[in-house]
């Protein structure tokens, strides 16, 4: 397959969160204000595109049975490096992120992406895939944490867009999350159906 | 003392599925019946209670000793998986019919990150090994709590008349919005 067309499958066609709904719990977990939804969907990225390469490099050398377990340490050991260097270099940012920064070694789209793709195609084309996967999960994060920063404190990427006192300060807490993402994804799957 | 005070935070305030957004997917997934609500959540708690035991000896008899604790990551998710089909092949051998309960839910539980994420805060808020297996029998019991309610309720969604764009997955994630405003009542408690 042509890998520009691999990489906007994921970004449109595909998207993990709009449509094969995986990952849910960093989208609602971290998406309570626009810059935190990019830089979880950064970091994922990053897992993504580096895990696809590898897993795609030794698909060959890996025993069937043992896969999933070998796969998982691979993912592992890049998650344990973005968090590593997150500590380090963007101490507010892994601040705001916490506990979601380990847990992208459970993310389903990440292993997801190693089984379903790299372990099948070439090194060059699993690239293609983790980076439009993760810019689309990337996309879907920002758009969500847009609109609950917005809704919720009238602010977007910090910058006050309208007064924060006629916030929905709901938007901003938990139940918010879910409500948003109910209605983005239901006015999504209008949009597919009219098209 | 400090226990019930756990107990009530982990189940009611701080539901890992309500506030802390964690195990969403098997939220999401399992919970069109109420009989697999409860079934995944019996394999939840006990998965949950014994991963969180041995990653805790795990953390403080080899990774803390040996200053190794950037590992944490990588040797929980490894244990957490081995734990989850070791179980299965006891539970197999052991009691059938307990397997055949929880059997179908086992391999899912891997990816719930719930666990991993279980496993994580028993270390970082320093429980020690009463408390953090107090701590994952709680936050089993408040991820029940929130399926199987949640599980009832899309039930009789069904019944419902929605317009189309509404129907499965955002509809769900509606009604998870209002059972979190509803346990958002419960905050301040602790």
């Amino acid at each position: 397959m042509n890998n520009w067309k691999v990489l906007f499958n994921g970004i449109l066609k595909e998207n993990p969160i709009f449509t094969l709904l995986l990952g849910m719990c960093p989208t609602l977990g971290v998406t309570s204000s626009a810059i935190n939804g990019l830089g979880m969907g950064l970091a994922t990225t990053f897992v993504l595109v580096m895990s696809n390469l590898v897993v795609a490099l030794i698909k060959d050398f890996i025993p069937d049975k043992v896969r999933i377990p070998a796969f998982i340490v691979v993912i592992a050991t890049f998650v344990t490096i973005v968090e590593m260097t997150m500590q380090a270099y963007l101490p507010a940012l892994f601040n705001s992120l916490g506990l979601f920064i380990p847990l992208i070694v459970v993310n389903c789209i990440v292993l997801g992406r190693a089984e379903a793709f790299a372990s099948k195609n070439t090194a060059i084309s699993s690239i293609f895939d983790g980076l439009g996967m993760g810019l689309g999960f990337s996309l879907a994060l920002t758009l969500l944490g847009s609109i609950r920063e917005l809704l919720g404190s009238g602010k977007l990427f910090n910058s006050s867009i309208y007064p924060s006192d006629y916030g929905m300060l709901i938007f901003v807490l938990a139940p918010g999350a879910f409500i948003a993402l109910g209605f983005l994804i239901a006015i999504i799957n209008k949009l597919k159906k009219t098209a | 003392m400090t226990l019930i005070l756990i107990v009530i935070s982990a189940i009611f305030v701080n539901n890992i599925v309500l506030s802390q957004f964690l195990g969403i997917c098997p939220f999401l997934g399992v919970s069109k019946r109420i009989s697999t609500a409860i079934g995944m959540t019996g394999a939840v708690t006990f998965v949950m209670i014994l991963a969180t035991t041995i990653t805790y000896l795990l953390q403080k008899l080899i990774l803390d000793p040996f200053h190794v604790g950037y590992l944490q990551t990588i040797s929980f998710i490894l244990v957490i998986a081995a734990l989850v089909q070791m179980v299965e092949i006891i539970l197999k051998k052991v009691s059938p019919p307990l397997y055949q309960a929880l059997g179908v839910f086992l391999p899912l539980i891997t990816t719930n990150c719930a666990l991993l994420g279980v496993a994580i805060m028993t270390v970082q808020k320093g429980f020690n090994l009463v408390e953090g297996v107090v701590f994952a029998a709680s936050i089993a019991a408040g991820f029940g709590l929130a399926l199987i309610i949640f599980a009832g309720i899309r039930e009789q969604l069904d019944l419902v008349d929605l317009p189309k764009g509404m129907k499965g997955t955002p509809i769900a994630l509606l009604v998870a919005g209002l059972l979190a405003m509803a346990f958002m009542g419960f905050s301040g408690i602790v």
